[in-house]
């Protein structure tokens, strides 16, 4: 399969402020990449280069096989980029919205591709709304909507579903999944471990750096953790007392049990013995993805200068 | 209660900080004020361009030269030979005045017979005007006072020794509003056209919708083109309503060429979009842009000539002045509306305004920037 995003050693500076770090990213087309990391970690700051936002500090690469820097244009003619914050137009219609977006990419066919567009949404009734009037999941969706008219190559999503109900997340990300199946590379950040779950494979960031790589399996058996869960009564009370406690990176309680885990199995034993008593259980669990992130961004932030 | 008070105003003071602009513009904005208003503007203005035709040359004509020389209005500059090239100066706007002094002068006089002096003032701006007309008169009554001696003495009990025919061209009556109107209409469109474009653009800044616009492939020029295309007609029907209402209220017809009027208002207009474009491309939100479009309107009313004669002003000001499009436009608008000037007759100002529109628009297109860096 060719690479739709092949990057590699991308830099980004505010001064003397390291936002991205030797970044290299690679993404095979078709794919439903995951991008996550903690806020101010370089996710926004990657997108907005892979996309000709920005110019990098350092390194290059090639997006759709254009240089990332000489071929601006050719990529952001054929690469869809949805921003964090609403970037549609809040006081024109949905429908004009469309409009306009086609006219940018001088689109032939245009009221067929907005009416197709429309219809997709469900929005066809209510195209004369202006789009301030949507709600936040429908705004989101009709950004996706504007994103695809041009039928790009690629689609950049930056937290395309922060702050949108688990009924329009689903919808959103089933969107996502059949424009994968037509072909299209996305590239999406998020926050959500669910959503992380849904991607193909995942890429971790944190302080500017590269930390995991993968599919959700393999970051998680990379990490090299080991997961406890304790149940009984008053077990998630217990988190306080283990957050930390030596060999442990993570304690936090799921409603009425508590995950724990560390990157070494015998010290986090030994930090768990004390807290064995005959009320509570504990059984080893699989370690979940936020687990692993959790641990990584600890990693990462021992690595920060300063940090 | 007032530790709530003191978190707030301490909130708003740290605020203020951050926002350079704001804080420039609320010292540079009464100090600019103060200073043009102080020292810039004179609404009694001196040493006024005069071009001189004395066809007679005679003690008598130099010591009525002098004398109105020596009121202060006066500074004779031309010396035409004819009185077609005086005319042309007078529209061109070269010179205030224009003296004739007949060939008959001091015979008349010496005879006792009337003798005439000459004053063609251009009196678009009858401020600039009134003052030196009305001085006139008594400084050659006193100045042949002093010279009309022995044979001649007898003159001087007449009052009527000297009659002095004051022509106000191109505003007879001296009717303020004549003035007004070209001027009104320069900063009405300065004011509109400056903000409106200026704001147009920080709102996508503001909005969050510009990331989405720079990530689509749009050129600079297309976006600043686009941007400015409506705002062009929005200017145009404003200039049409101004002009009919004018005439409608005013009786201020339109001297000279309807074509030319139109191209030079097409080029200001243009000039204060591109204006409003550099603006926005320099400031952060809507605020800023609001603030730095009231930094040129300022100048444009106070500088251009529109509420004092631009010739009553310091040579600094005046060069000030001179780099504004308002300026400009106002005397071409002037020259045709009232003067009824021809394209020769305006060529400097529709010059000037495109040497502003390719300095701002260079500005504007560099500044500009196609990524988010």
């Amino acid at each position: 399969m060719p690479l739709a995003i092949d990057v590699h050693d991308l830099v980004k500076r505010y001064g003397s402020r390291t936002v991205v770090d030797h970044v290299s990213l690679a993404i095979e087309q078709g794919r439903i990449c995951g991008f996550l990391g903690p806020n101010g970690s370089g996710k926004t700051t990657t997108l907005r280069m892979i996309c000709g936002l920005l110019t990098p500090d350092g390194g290059g690469g090639t997006c759709l096989g254009h240089d990332l820097v000489r071929e601006r244009d050719a990529i952001k003619r054929q690469a869809g980029y949805m921003t964090q914050r609403f970037g549609l137009y809040e006081d024109l219609t949905i429908r004009e919205n469309l409009e306009f977006v086609g006219r940018v990419y001088e689109l032939d066919r245009l009221k067929e591709r907005v009416d197709g567009a429309l219809e997709r949404l469900g929005l066809a009734t209510r195209q004369g709304q202006l789009a301030g009037a949507l709600s936040g999941g429908w705004k989101q969706r009709l950004a996706l909507a504007a994103c695809v008219l041009h039928e790009p190559k690629l689609l950049l999503l930056d937290e395309p579903t922060a702050g949108v109900d688990p009924k329009a997340r689903r919808a959103f990300w089933d969107e996502i999944h059949a424009y994968a199946a037509q072909g299209i590379t996305v590239l999406v950040s998020t926050h959500y471990m669910d959503e992380a779950e849904r991607c193909h494979e995942i890429a971790y960031i944190a302080y500017g750096e590269l930390m995991a790589r993968g599919t959700a399996d393999e970051v998680i058996a990379q990490s090299g953790l080991t997961s406890y869960i304790a149940t009984g009564p008053g077990a998630d009370r217990l988190a306080p007392k283990l957050r930390d406690a030596p060999g442990v990176t993570a304690a936090a309680a799921f409603g009425a049990t508590l995950h724990v885990s560390g990157p070494d199995r015998e010290r986090l034993l030994a930090a768990i013995a004390p807290l064995r008593t005959d009320s509570i259980k504990w059984t080893e669990a699989p370690p979940t993805l936020e687990d692993v992130f959790i641990h990584l961004m600890g990693r990462a932030h021992d690595n920060a200068p300063g940090g | 209660m007032w530790a709530r008070l003191i978190a707030i105003v301490i909130k708003e003071a740290l605020q203020l900080k951050r926002d350079r602009l704001t804080f420039a513009m609320m010292f540079g904005v009464p100090i600019m004020q103060l200073l043009l208003f102080g020292y810039a503007i004179d609404t009694d203005p001196r040493n006024l361009p005069t071009a001189v035709i004395a066809a007679d040359d005679s003690q008598i004509t130099r010591t009525v030269l002098s004398a109105l020389a020596n009121t202060g209005y006066m500074r004779f500059t031309h010396r035409p030979a004819s009185e077609a090239e005086a005319n042309a100066l007078l529209q061109r706007g070269e010179v205030q005045f224009v003296v004739t002094i007949p060939s008959d002068f001091t015979r008349r006089l010496v005879r006792g017979e009337r003798a005439q002096i000459a004053i063609d003032a251009d009196a678009t701006d009858p401020m600039a005007a009134a003052n030196p007309l009305a001085a006139a008169q008594p400084a050659i009554m006193q100045a042949l006072a002093r010279d009309l001696v022995g044979p001649l003495a007898g003159l001087r009990a007449r009052p009527d020794a000297v009659e002095l025919v004051l022509q106000r061209r191109y505003n007879p009556e001296g009717k303020a509003r004549l003035n007004i109107v070209p001027g009104l209409l320069a900063v009405i469109l300065t004011m509109t056209m400056v903000m409106m474009t200026a704001l147009a653009v920080t709102r996508e800044r503001e909005r969050g919708t510009m990331e989405n616009l720079l990530a689509m492939p749009v050129r600079p020029i297309e976006v600043m083109i686009g941007k400015i295309l409506p705002y062009v007609v929005i200017g145009s029907v404003q200039v049409a309503v101004i002009l009919f209402v004018s005439r409608l209220l005013f009786d201020v017809a339109i001297e000279g060429s309807v074509a030319l009027l139109a191209l030079g208002t097409a080029l200001f207009i243009i000039v204060n979009l591109a204006i409003g474009f550099t603006i926005s491309t320099v400031t952060q939100n809507q605020l800023q842009a609001m603030q730095a479009s009231i930094f040129i309107l300022l100048p444009s009313i106070l500088l251009s000539g529109f509420m004092f004669p631009f010739r009553g002003m310091p040579v600094w000001a005046q060069w000030l002045g001179e780099t504004l499009p308002a300026t400009h436009f106002m005397r071409l608008v002037r020259g045709l509306m009232l003067k009824g000037a021809g394209f020769g007759d305006v060529t400097g100002e529709l010059l000037a305004l495109l040497a502003i529109l390719l300095i701002v628009t260079t500005v504007a297109v560099s500044r500009y920037k196609v990524t988010l860096d």
